[in-house]
C-alpha cells in the first residue's frame, strides 16, 4: 500500500512540525560539532536527513505511548518530548544527563515521556517493543507503542520473531524502517534478498504501508490514520519510511564508500528544505522561518555551553543502579 | 508441611504468586500444556493463557519480550525450556536484561525470573545437558539461583519473583522428581544470597549446590564409614554468594573441595577457591580442590555421558587425597 500524496495539513501543524525537526537538525549538528572537537567521546550516530520520520510520527502519540529506537535515535527522543539539555549532557558523559551519563548516546532513555531506551544493537529494540506492547495489554491499558529501527535490522532474526510475535498476540505496536539506504556503512539493498521491509510484513499479515518519509506532513497524516485504528484493538502495523542518511555511519565516517554526486543530490531532498518551501506556499514570512531556525541553534548552542560547563558524575555512580541483591561494594577513595 | 516434587514445588510457587500479584506472569513453550517438564501444571486451567502463555519458538524474542514487558510494569516469569536454549537469547538476557537498569541510569527496573532446567539426565547429548550457570555470575547485574531441595524451589522461586533484579534461576532436570518437606505457607520464602548447611562435619568444607548436593551426600556417607567427617555447603545462590557461611566452616575444617557438574575449566568452583585462598590460604593445611566436569561436549552414548558424571566415588576419591596430605 502507498500512500505518497502531500497532505492538505493545518498551517499552524506544520509550523510545529517543522519546528521539531529543526530542534533535532540543530542538536545534531551542535553535537557533530562537540565530536569533532573532541568535546564528546564516544560514537555519535546522526539521523541528519531522517527528521520528518521522528516528527511525524510522534506528533501523533500521547504521551503516555511509548517508543523504542535505536543507536540512531537521538531525533525520536526529541520528538517524544525529552529535554535536549538532558540528552546533550549525557552525550558529554556529564552529571545531568538522562542516564546520568552513564549511558550515552546509544542508550538515552526518558521513561517520563514513554522513551523505553535507545539501543546500541541493531534490532534489539524491536522485542523489547513488542514486550512493552504485550506487558501494556495484559495490564489493560490503551497505549501504543512505536518501534523505531532501520532497513539494516531487517535482516536480524529479532526482526522476524518480533513481528510473528506481535501478530499472532494482536500487540499495539507501529513499526516504523526507516530506509535509509545503509546498513552501517554497506548498501542495504546489497545484503537484502527479496522484496523488503514491507513483503515481510506482510508475510505475516501485518499491514504495510510505504511513504515518502522525507515529507513531514505525509508521514504525520498517514501515522494520524495508523495510530488510532492499532490503539483501538486492530493489532500490530508496519510503515517504512523512505529517507536517505545525509551523513556517514558516525559523526567521523567520510562515507567515501557512497557515490558523492548521488550523496551531495539528496540534499535536494531535504526534508527541512521541503517544509519551509510548503511553509513559505503557505504564507510564512523568511523572517517568521528564520526565527523558528535561530531559536532552535540557540537553545542548542546552550545546552551544549551547558553540557560542557557540567561535572561529570560522582565515581560512586559506577557501581549504583546494577542490582540489588549482590551489588557491588564502592569504597570511596579506593 | 506437605510431601512435594522438587517440580511440584515450583509451580505451587509460582501459582502462589500469581495470585498475590496481578503483574506476575509467566511466558515460554509449551506453558499451557503444563510445561514440557510438568512444572506449570495447571496453571492455565487458574489464570488463563494470557497469564500463562503459549509463545512460538522464539527464545531471543521470548525473553526480548519479556524485557519489555518487564520495563512496562509487569513481572515476567521467562521459560527457556532447556538452558542450553537460552544461548538463542543471550543477547537479551546480557546487554538488555542486565544491563537496562544501570544504562538508563536507574530510571527502570527489569523484574524478571529466567528459568533455565539444566543439566545432565540421560542420553540428551550435547545440547540437551548442559550447565552453564558460571557464565552468567559474569555479568554484572544478574542474580545466580540454583536450588536442590523441593522447599528451596519454592522458597527461592517465590523470592526470585518478588525480586526486582533479573534472576537467572537454574532448575536441574534429573531433580523434578525428587521428593521432600515443603511447607505449606505461601509467604514461604528463602532470601536469595544465603547458603544452607546441608550436613555438618568436622574435617572437609564441601561447596556446592544443585543436583550435586545430592551426590556430595552420598559420598559423605561413604566418607563416613571411613571416619572421615565432609561439611556439606548447599551455596544455593551462586550470585552473590554465601563467603560467610563458607569462610565459618573453613575455619573449622581447613580443607576446602568445591564440587559441581559444570566443566571445571573457568567453572564457578575456580571463583570459590580463588576468593578462599586470597582470604584463608594461610589457614587451610590441605591445598584447595576442585572437581567438575572435564571440558568436553557430553556424549549421548551412555558409558561415555557416564564417563563425564561427578560421581560420589569420585568425590571421595578427592576426599581422601585432600585430607591425606
Amino acid at each position: 500500500m502507498s500512500n505518497n500524496s502531500s497532505h492538505n495539513i493545518d498551517r499552524d501543524r506544520l509550523v510545529d512540525l517543522y519546528r521539531t525537526m529543526r530542534r533535532i537538525r540543530a542538536f545534531e549538528e551542535t553535537a557533530e560539532a562537540a565530536s569533532l572537537s573532541g568535546q564528546i567521546g564516544g560514537a555519535v550516530h546522526l539521523s541528519i536527513g531522517q527528521e520528518a520520520i521522528a516528527a511525524g510520527v510522534c506528533a501523533n502519540l500521547r504521551l503516555s505511548d511509548q517508543i523504542t529506537t535505536t543507536h540512531r535515535g537521538h531525533g525520536h527522543c526529541i520528538a517524544k518530548g525529552t529535554d535536549p539539555g538532558a540528552m546533550m549532557l549525557e552525550l558529554f558523559g556529564k552529571e545531568g544527563g538522562t542516564c546520568g551519563g552513564k549511558g550515552g548516546s546509544m542508550h538515552i532513555a526518558d521513561f517520563e515521556v514513554g522513551m523505553l531506551g535507545a539501543n546500541g544493537v541493531v534490532a534489539a529494540g524491536i522485542p523489547i517493543a513488542v514486550g512493552a506492547a504485550h506487558g501494556a495489554k495484559l495490564l489493560g491499558e490503551d497505549r501504543v507503542v512505536v518501534c523505531f529501527f532501520g532497513d539494516g535490522a531487517i535482516n536480524r532474526g529479532p526482526f522476524m520473531e518480533g513481528l510473528n510475535w506481535a501478530a499472532i498476540f494482536k500487540l499495539p505496536v507501529l513499526f516504523v524502517c526507516e530506509q535509509n539506504g545503509f546498513a552501517s556503512t554497506t548498501h542495504s539493498d546489497a545484503v537484502t534478498a527479496g522484496a523488503g521491509a514491507n513483503a515481510r510484513a506482510e508475510s505475516m499479515g501485518i499491514e504495510a504501508f510505504e511513504i515518502d518519509g522525507n515529507d513531514v506532513a505525509a508521514v504525520d497524516g498517514l501515522v494520524g490514520d495508523l495510530v488510532p485504528r492499532i490503539r483501538a484493538g486492530g493489532g500490530p502495523l508496519f510503515l517504512s519510511a523512505r529517507t536517505y542518511r545525509l551523513k556517514g555511519h558516525t559523526s567521523v565516517d567520510p562515507a567515501l564508500y557512497r557515490d558523492q554526486d548521488h550523496a551531495a543530490d539528496q540534499w535536494r531532498h531535504d526534508p527541512l528544505k521541503r517544509a519551509g518551501e510548503e511553509l513559505r506556499r503557505l504564507g510564512l514570512s523568511d523572517d517568521e522561518l528564520s526565527a523558528i531556525d535561530s531559536a532552535a541553534e540557540g537553545e542548542m548552542r546552550r545546552v551544549s555551553e551547558t553540557a560542557d560547563a557540567a561535572d561529570h558524575p560522582d565515581l560512586a555512580h559506577a557501581y549504583d543502579d546494577i542490582q540489588d541483591i549482590g551489588a557491588p561494594v564502592w569504597e570511596a577513595g579506593s | 508441611m506437605s510431601v512435594l516434587s522438587y517440580q511440584e514445588a515450583g509451580c505451587q510457587a509460582v501459582a502462589e504468586e500469581m495470585r498475590r500479584d496481578g503483574r506476575v506472569w509467566a511466558l515460554g513453550e509449551d506453558l499451557g500444556r503444563g510445561g514440557v517438564f510438568g512444572q506449570y501444571k495447571g496453571l492455565l486451567e487458574e489464570f488463563g493463557p494470557e497469564r500463562i502463555a503459549d509463545t512460538p519458538i522464539s527464545e531471543a524474542t521470548i525473553m526480548g519480550a519479556s524485557v519489555g514487558a518487564a520495563l512496562a510494569g509487569t513481572r515476567p516469569v521467562v521459560e527457556m525450556r532447556f538452558a542450553d536454549f537460552a544461548l538463542c537469547a543471550m543477547d537479551e538476557m546480557v546487554n538488555q536484561a542486565a544491563k537496562a537498569r544501570f544504562m538508563f541510569g536507574g530510571q527502570a527496573r527489569v523484574p524478571l525470573v529466567i528459568r533455565q532446567p539444566s543439566g545432565m539426565w540421560r542420553s540428551s547429548a550435547a545440547q540437551h545437558s548442559q550447565s552453564l550457570e558460571a557464565w552468567y555470575t559474569h555479568i554484572p547485574g544478574l542474580v545466580v539461583a540454583a536450588p536442590y531441595t523441593p522447599a528451596d524451589n519454592k522458597g527461592m522461586l517465590k523470592s526470585a519473583i518478588r525480586c526486582d533484579d533479573p534472576v537467572i534461576y537454574i532448575e536441574h532436570k534429573d531433580n523434578w522428581a525428587l521428593e521432600g518437606e515443603v511447607p505449606d505457607e505461601d509467604d514461604y520464602l528463602v532470601p536469595l544470597g544465603a547458603a544452607r548447611l546441608a550436613r555438618e562435619g568436622k574435617d572437609l568444607t564441601l561447596v556446592t549446590w544443585s543436583k550435586m548436593v545430592g551426590v556430595a551426600a552420598q559420598a559423605a556417607e561413604l566418607a563416613a564409614a571411613q571416619g572421615i567427617g565432609i561439611e556439606i555447603i548447599d551455596l544455593r545462590t551462586l550470585w552473590p554468594w554465601d563467603q560467610d557461611m563458607v569462610f565459618a566452616s573453613l575455619e573449622k575444617t581447613k580443607r576446602l573441595l568445591v564440587v559441581h557438574e559444570a566443566v571445571q575449566v573457568g567453572g564457578f568452583g575456580a571463583e570459590i577457591a580463588a576468593t578462599v585462598a586470597e582470604h584463608m590460604a594461610h589457614e587451610l593445611i590441605a591445598p584447595i580442590r576442585r572437581l567438575g566436569a572435564p571440558r568436553a561436549p557430553i556424549s549421548y552414548a551412555k558409558p561415555l555421558e557416564d564417563l563425564l558424571r561427578i560421581t560420589p566415588e569420585k568425590i571421595l576419591s578427592t576426599v581422601v587425597s585432600q585430607i591425606g596430605t
